[in-house]
């Protein structure tokens, strides 16, 4: 007995889910997995994924990875709303619904732990690494074997809290296991640590990431792009790493000492011993207000190219724009406390961050003007990405008001942890963040993949997710009101609520349709890809140089590096006639090699944070070496760049514009 | 050698001419961003002595700061550091002077006089563990040793990327990409100090005046 618990820690056969709802869940999965297999095996295109992809330190094939990934797991979390959903459709009265209690808590924790983390963090990663090397002219990011080591602890983290489903069971503590209920005494089983673990990858995967991309934009511009020459999605992505470099480290902190209470039975967040709880709340807000902010800077900045792109016209007011990042910046490290109020921190302490957070509305809403400025007298060309910013600009505004309402912490007192919060902050993130990066992916998908995508279905994309977003979330704005408290899941019939949560429900079911179409929209798209090809590498009539180049973009990006003497640099040299850069500035170039290790790092991670999760010691120190090993072995080859001559680039370039490489 | 092999070795030398000719921007590129890997690290610094401040009063019947510190041994650990930082200091002179062996002995100094802070800090967990003030006995006490603890872990790091440095100096040479290594881990353990010094002033000397 010992020594099976030395070998294999607090794994049994007991940790196999019992219910066929968790049990499904992870056999689907796996079989999904098996059946990916399968296909590459017959396929033959193992060897094609590991070079061209996996190891690949590309920045555009890093980001659609992530993208990938993110889709994944945003069904995956789309799969636990429609569960929840259904849940409070049905448990009412004498019904107590579809899921047992203990599997509900943990649905909702999952829900919003992958939709945040993965779902929505991975689309923003991904977004970026697409675009801004090639918005700055900056041939790759500034580290990008560090880039790839984050595509893969951030992939580490995804497949873990999947693992959840399949050994164990997840955190039923909520999306962030607020002590003294996640601490070892109410909760004892893995679901906290797997929580932990699962973040505290990814977290880090995210915190490199910001380091990197920060370091890009800094120092890696092209020449005579000065700061206030780039592109507002530039100076979002810098405004929202600058916030991952700020906030990432308190994240780490605050669940590493979670991590302790747990273990190692240390008194942090612990009711006795001298611990304090509600430290737990500041910290983890300290990071998470800055987070939601990490996550809307750069839709706001899609948006603000889309605007700009589509109605024709010159960005309206880009230094308020500017300025507007920087306050939101700034402000949202001071705004943490309207999450809590309830706490009881007293008036003072209150009214302050009250105020705060009223006043971060208002450089939102310097942008929400600047954008419909922008537009005004504009020739406005009606495209998919576009209508996505016509249903963010009203929801968006919609649920910044009920936010703005929420700032009075009188107002806060009633409607703290009610439905009103869950609308209000879905409005924001989905509405927000994800139709910000749908309209994203949307305006800058022929950039990476040489065609476009389907308008027709991209609209009908929009509407079945603006129209089920609207069915889903505003009766939770009247349940809110009504009393209905947040994570609920049973209520009494003469309460008269069951209506709303059906209606709620079916909008759920038609966001779900809208996830479908737009699955579709990808494979019609790909089917009429050669119809739909983008021949000029410049299919929106571009302002910014990221359209000067072919499309899909070469994998070193520029066959040379622009000089920048304008905000629109692009759209300027075509009014001029001009070519930014010609065939006669074509040099020879180094550009990363391929990056295996990076993938081992992962596996490590993954190996380490299973491990750590299951007490199984001797294998957290084998992972911990083998990780530092790899490391070392990577960082032994000193110069890990190839060499692209000028030759191979014309030629590259000559193939592009004949329709190659789609 | 046939026409591959040329190829390849032609390859090589233009990978070595245009890597020397970027070389300088990925010195500045890896310096700004390992500066910035550090102030990530100092915001996490600084979350651990928040966390350390608001615990600090709540011992629960356990001892209190002035009770278990030391500071003559502090003031040990503190003169060691200090002086391994500078030594790292003239190590960075001797490296940019081309000095290969006074570098190295350098090296060698500030790793035992880090050596000497580590063990020093080893005693005195070690003691506290003994006699059942371990970071399981109050809130006060977690927040100490996490906090500590960190900066030891941290040390621990430096002290292992030293002994690679050395390795690597006395095999190699000063090539570039070992004075670019040398010259982060200078950045790091100067970090390490100033952090030091924070934990010196508010934990030790802030603790032992008592309430």
């Amino acid at each position: 007995m010992v020594f099976a618990s030395v070998l294999l820690g607090k794994l049994s056969w007991q940790v196999f889910p019992k219910d066929i709802v968790t049990l499904g869940a992870f056999v689907s999965i796996v079989g999904g997995g098996i059946l990916v297999a399968a296909m590459l095996t017959y396929f033959k295109k193992w060897g094609y994924l590991w070079r061209q992809w996996l190891t690949n330190t590309d920045h555009k094939k890093i980001g659609v990875m992530y993208i990938i990934l993110a889709v994944l797991m945003l069904i995956r979390g789309g799969v636990d709303a429609l569960m929840m959903r259904a849940q409070q459709a049905s448990a009412v009265g004498a019904s107590h619904g579809v899921l047992s209690a203990s599997t509900f808590q943990q649905v909702f924790s999952a829900h919003g732990t992958i939709m945040i983390f993965f779902a929505a963090m991975g689309l923003m990663f991904g977004l970026i690494n697409l675009v801004v090397p090639l918005q700055i002219g900056s041939r790759d990011v500034a580290f990008p074997f560090l880039n790839l080591t984050s595509f893969w602890l951030f992939a580490a983290g995804a497949i873990l809290i999947n693992l959840s489903l399949g050994i164990g069971s997840f955190s039923a503590a909520g999306w962030l296991a607020y002590p003294p209920l996640s601490e070892l005494k109410y909760s004892p089983s893995v679901g906290v640590d797997y929580w932990i673990w699962t973040l505290e990858i990814a977290g880090i995967g995210s915190l490199m990431s910001g380091i990197n991309f920060l370091t890009t934009i800094i120092k890696n511009r092209a020449p005579g792009m000065t700061l206030m020459k780039m592109p507002l999605f530039s100076w979002s992505v810098l405004c929202a790493m600058f916030l991952v470099i700020f906030a990432f480290p308190i994240l780490t902190v605050t669940i590493s000492l979670l991590f302790l209470d747990r273990t190692l039975g240390s008194h942090f967040f612990t009711a006795s011993g001298g611990g304090n709880m509600m430290m737990y709340v500041n910290l983890i807000w300290a990071w998470g207000h800055p987070e939601v902010y990490i996550l809307i800077l750069p839709a706001f900045g899609v948006f603000s190219e889309i605007v700009a792109t589509f109605s024709r016209k010159k960005l309206f007011g880009y230094r308020t724009m500017v300025w507007a990042l920087a306050a939101i910046t700034v402000l949202s490290f001071s705004v943490w406390v309207h999450h809590f109020f309830t706490m009881g921190a007293g008036a003072d302490v209150n009214g302050f961050f009250g105020i705060m957070t009223m006043i971060i509305a208002i450089p939102t809403g310097v942008k929400i003007f600047n954008w419909l400025f922008t537009m005004y007298k504009g020739k406005i060309h009606f495209n998919a990405a576009l209508y996505w910013f016509f249903g963010f600009v009203i929801l968006f505004t919609i649920g910044g008001v009920a936010g703005v309402i929420m700032a009075i912490p009188a107002a806060d007192f009633q409607l703290h942890n009610s439905l009103f919060l869950v609308a209000h902050f879905h409005t924001m993130i989905v509405s927000g963040v994800l139709f910000g990066y749908f309209a994203g992916f949307t305006y800058w998908f022929p950039k990476i993949f040489g065609y476009r995508l389907d308008e027709k279905l991209g609209i009908k994309t929009f509407y079945l997710w603006v129209i089920g977003f609207i069915l889903a979330f505003f009766p939770l704005y009247i349940l809110g009101f009504l009393g209905a408290t947040r994570r609920i899941n049973h209520y009494a019939a003469n309460l008269g609520w069951q209506p709303l949560f059906v209606v709620a429900g079916i909008g759920a079911v038609i966001i779900a349709a809208g996830v479908a179409m737009g699955v579709w929209q990808q494979i019609v798209s790909y089917r009429l890809r050669h119809q739909y090809r983008d021949k000029t590498g410049d299919p929106w009539n571009g302002r910014t140089i990221e359209w000067s180049i072919p499309s899909p973009a070469p994998f070193y990006d520029f066959k040379a590096v622009p000089v920048i003497n304008d905000r629109d640099a692009f759209w300027v040299a075509k009014k001029n006639h001009q070519e930014l850069v010609s065939d006669d500035d074509v040099v020879d170039i180094i550009l990363p090699k391929r990056a295996p290790i990076s993938f081992v790092l992962g596996i490590c991670a993954l190996i380490f944070g299973f491990a750590m999760i299951w007490h199984i010691w001797w294998l957290v120190i084998v992972s911990l070496i083998a990780f530092v090993v790899s490391l070392m072995i990577r960082l032994n080859d000193e110069k890990p760049y190839e060499v692209v001559t000028a030759e191979t680039i014309l030629k590259q370039e000559k193939l592009l514009k004949s329709g190659h490489g789609i | 050698m046939n026409e591959v092999d040329i190829k390849t070795i032609s390859h090589k030398k233009l990978l070595n001419r245009i890597y020397k000719a970027e070389e300088s921007k990925f010195f500045e590129t890896a310096s700004f961003g390992f500066f910035v890997y550090l102030m990530t690290d100092l915001v996490l610094f600084a979350s651990l002595f928040a966390v350390y401040a608001v615990l600090e009063a709540n011992t629960v019947g356990g001892p209190s700061g002035q009770q278990i510190f030391n500071l003559n041994n502090v003031l040990l650990e503190t003169l060691a550091l200090l002086i391994s930082s500078f030594t790292m200091g003239l190590a960075i002179l001797s490296m940019k002077k081309n000095h290969r062996n006074k570098v190295l002995g350098y090296l060698v100094i500030s790793f035992l006089l880090g050596l000497v802070f580590l063990l020093i800090e080893m005693t005195e967990f070690n003691h506290l563990i003994a006699i059942g003030d371990s970071w399981r006995r109050s809130g006060f006490l977690s927040g100490f040793f996490v906090l500590v603890g960190t900066h030891g872990l941290h040390i621990m790091v430096g002290l292992i990327w030293m002994a690679i440095m050395f390795y690597k100096i006395l095999k190699f040479g000063l090539s570039r990409v070992n004075i670019r290594r040398l010259t982060l881990l200078s950045m790091f353990w100067h970090f390490l100090d100033i952090v030091w010094i924070f934990i010196f002033t508010i934990v030790y000397l802030y603790g032992a005046l008592g309430r």
